[in-house]
């Protein structure tokens, strides 16, 4: 099943990457080559095989629920592109 | 105050030559101060590390203590934290991660954070944004990775100890290439809080030092439950520093698919099957076993489940809260997608591409759905051998040390180079890699796996080893 540049560019938009035009068609022939070879994983027959989600056995690890002092709101923006008003700054959505 | 003059004094520090041990009696007997300990780190790092580039940002704090490199995925509080990414460029921290805070609590100045391929998505050290690490063996060939910087950094006597991040072999396979002991932990014994996250099912902290003690007196130091991560346990023993060389009982099992997989350099199988003598010798008993689906399912099974697990840990970098920010005339979709084509360098990228496809609509049962299954058979053959084996033994890598530039433009030849530590890790289990010889004037390391929480076995045996080896850690070249 060879992915096409309609798939590249449907996972790109669900990843949030604008690959540029010129880039798409050696991006589906790397992604193409990988898939073919993780697509190995398709030969072993595991019907009655339950997945592994995780190494360890532990279920459901509460914590107590303790406030404890948060990030003040300027070192929480202390790393932001453009802050503004105590706030993260973005272009408008959906623009 | 130490008596001695600062001649008498260098003469003690040969950064080189010095474990973490012999700096710690160093440090006790008042033999040195941290202030000339530390120092004579710094000025090894001035004369070495322009050829080398073990380090992305050089810190040389003087205090008291052994000092320590991290690499640049483990988050320190007021010391820029990259990933080797220019998506995180101009990023510092306003948190430590814990093992940076045990770190610190156990009197460690940090030397500085060592270099990596971007996101620790990779096995050569050149997928850095900042250019590659040179392997101190021979400039001319990777370090391995992606915790390459701290392996070079140990190996080229920058630093006495060192912290790596291992996801598919990312401490082992770079100690193996640089000459140096690497431990990739039970998955679980070391806290991820504050580690710049991978693949969140398999990213384990790990110590890459000169000897095996030093190593475990590393992972006694970061090793232990965490209320900052969830997925933290207790370790079921305390962490016991191997003495002795007395191997009798011990069983070893010699996976043969591991042993004689195509590709391993016929001059890694001849080291590593001496050393395998070695262990007989030293009255272990060793027979042959198998891991007939592990080797053969795991890089593919490997290549889904982490990309996948990266797909989503990466949807952070958006150029909202911290890091790059792209220039854009458009909306908020548009800034995040431009942000990210333009800060994430190719293998995260492609790694993000690939996982958001083995998730997406229609794709998931056939590729994610179906690795996570093989993983399940991955883990029931490892427990299978280890109800017959206290150990398995393997290469760690199939080759030594390759050339920069060799693999970079082929990812599924340079994905080979995690081929054997890849299966182990899928399973969450312990592995350690120490020297066992040269091949080709290159370093050979051999892989030690064994059960969860094993890793007294696994220190009892390296050490045991290590000194029937008698493997010189010093680069011949800096000899």
């Amino acid at each position: 099943m060879a992915i096409t540049r309609e798939d590249v560019l449907h996972v790109a938009a669900l990843a949030r990457l604008e690959i540029p035009e010129d880039d798409v068609d050696a991006v589906r022939d790397q992604l193409g080559a990988i898939l073919e070879a993780v697509g190995k994983v398709s030969e072993l027959d595991l019907a009655d095989v339950e997945p592994m989600t995780h190494p360890l056995d532990l279920v459901n690890e509460w914590a107590e629920d303790e406030p404890r002092p948060s990030l003040p709101r300027d070192e929480a923006l202390a790393n932001a592109p453009d802050p503004a008003d105590g706030s993260f700054r973005v272009p408008a959505v959906g623009g | 105050m130490a008596p001695q003059t600062a001649a008498g004094d260098k003469a003690l520090i040969d950064t080189l030559k010095l474990t973490a041990e012999e700096a710690v009696g160093l440090l006790e007997r008042g033999e040195v101060s941290g202030e000339e300990l530390a120092g004579a780190y710094v000025e090894a790092i001035e004369a070495r590390d322009p050829e080398l580039h073990a380090y992305l940002h050089v810190v040389g704090e003087r205090r008291k203590g052994v000092p320590i490199a991290h690499k640049d995925v483990i988050t320190t509080k007021g010391i820029p934290t990259t990933a080797g990414s220019k998506i995180l460029v101009g990023y510092t921290p306003v948190f430590d991660s814990t093992v940076a805070a045990r770190c610190k609590a156990a009197g460690l100045p940090i030397l500085g954070k060592t270099n990596l391929d971007e996101f620790a998505m990779g096995s050569s050290t050149e997928n850095s944004a900042f250019g590659p690490t040179r392997n101190p063996w021979d400039p001319e060939r990777v370090p391995g990775g992606s915790s390459g910087g701290s392996a070079a950094a140990v190996a080229g006597g920058l630093a006495p100890w060192a912290l790596g991040t291992d996801t598919g072999g990312s401490v082992k396979q770079p100690a193996s290439l640089c000459g140096v002991v690497g431990l990739r932990p039970t998955y679980g014994t070391v806290s991820r809080y504050g580690i710049v996250a991978f693949a969140s099912s398999l990213d384990q902290v790990g110590p890459l030092t000169k000897t095996v003690r030093d190593n475990a007196r590393l992972y006694e130091l970061i090793a232990g439950k965490d209320p900052c991560d969830s997925t933290t346990v207790e370790l079921p023993e305390p962490v016991a520093i191997p003495e002795g060389e007395d191997l009798t009982g011990l069983r070893i099992g010699v996976p043969k698919e591991m042993n004689e997989a195509e590709g391993i350099d016929p001059g890694v199988s001849e080291s590593v099957n001496a050393a395998i003598r070695l262990a007989g010798e030293l009255g272990a008993e060793i027979e042959e076993t198998t891991l007939p689906r592990s080797v053969e399912y795991g890089l593919a099974c490997y290549y889904l489940v982490a990309p996948a697990e990266a797909s989503s840990n990466l949807a952070r970098y958006d150029g909202v809260r911290y890091g790059f920010r792209a220039e854009v005339d458009g909306d908020l979709t548009a800034l995040y997608s431009r942000t990210r084509w333009e800060g994430f360098g190719a293998e995260p990228k492609r790694r993000i591409l690939l996982g958001t496809y083995a998730l997406s609509a229609g794709y998931y049962d056939a590729y994610y759905g179906q690795a996570q299954k093989v993983r399940t058979v991955i883990a029931q053959e490892h427990a299978a051998a280890f109800a017959r084996f206290d150990v398995l033994v393997s290469p760690t890598s199939p080759t030594v040390a390759f050339r920069l530039g060799e693999k970079v433009e082929n990812p599924l030849a340079m994905y080979l180079s995690d081929l054997l530590t890849i299966p182990s890790n899928m399973a969450g289990l312990p592995g350690l890699s120490i020297p066992c010889g040269l091949s080709e004037g290159l370093p050979v390391g051999l892989q030690l796996i064994g059960p969860q929480f094993s890793e007294n076995t696994l220190f009892r045996v390296g050490h045991a080893l290590e000194r029937a080896i008698g493997f010189d850690y010093v680069p011949e070249r800096l000899r």
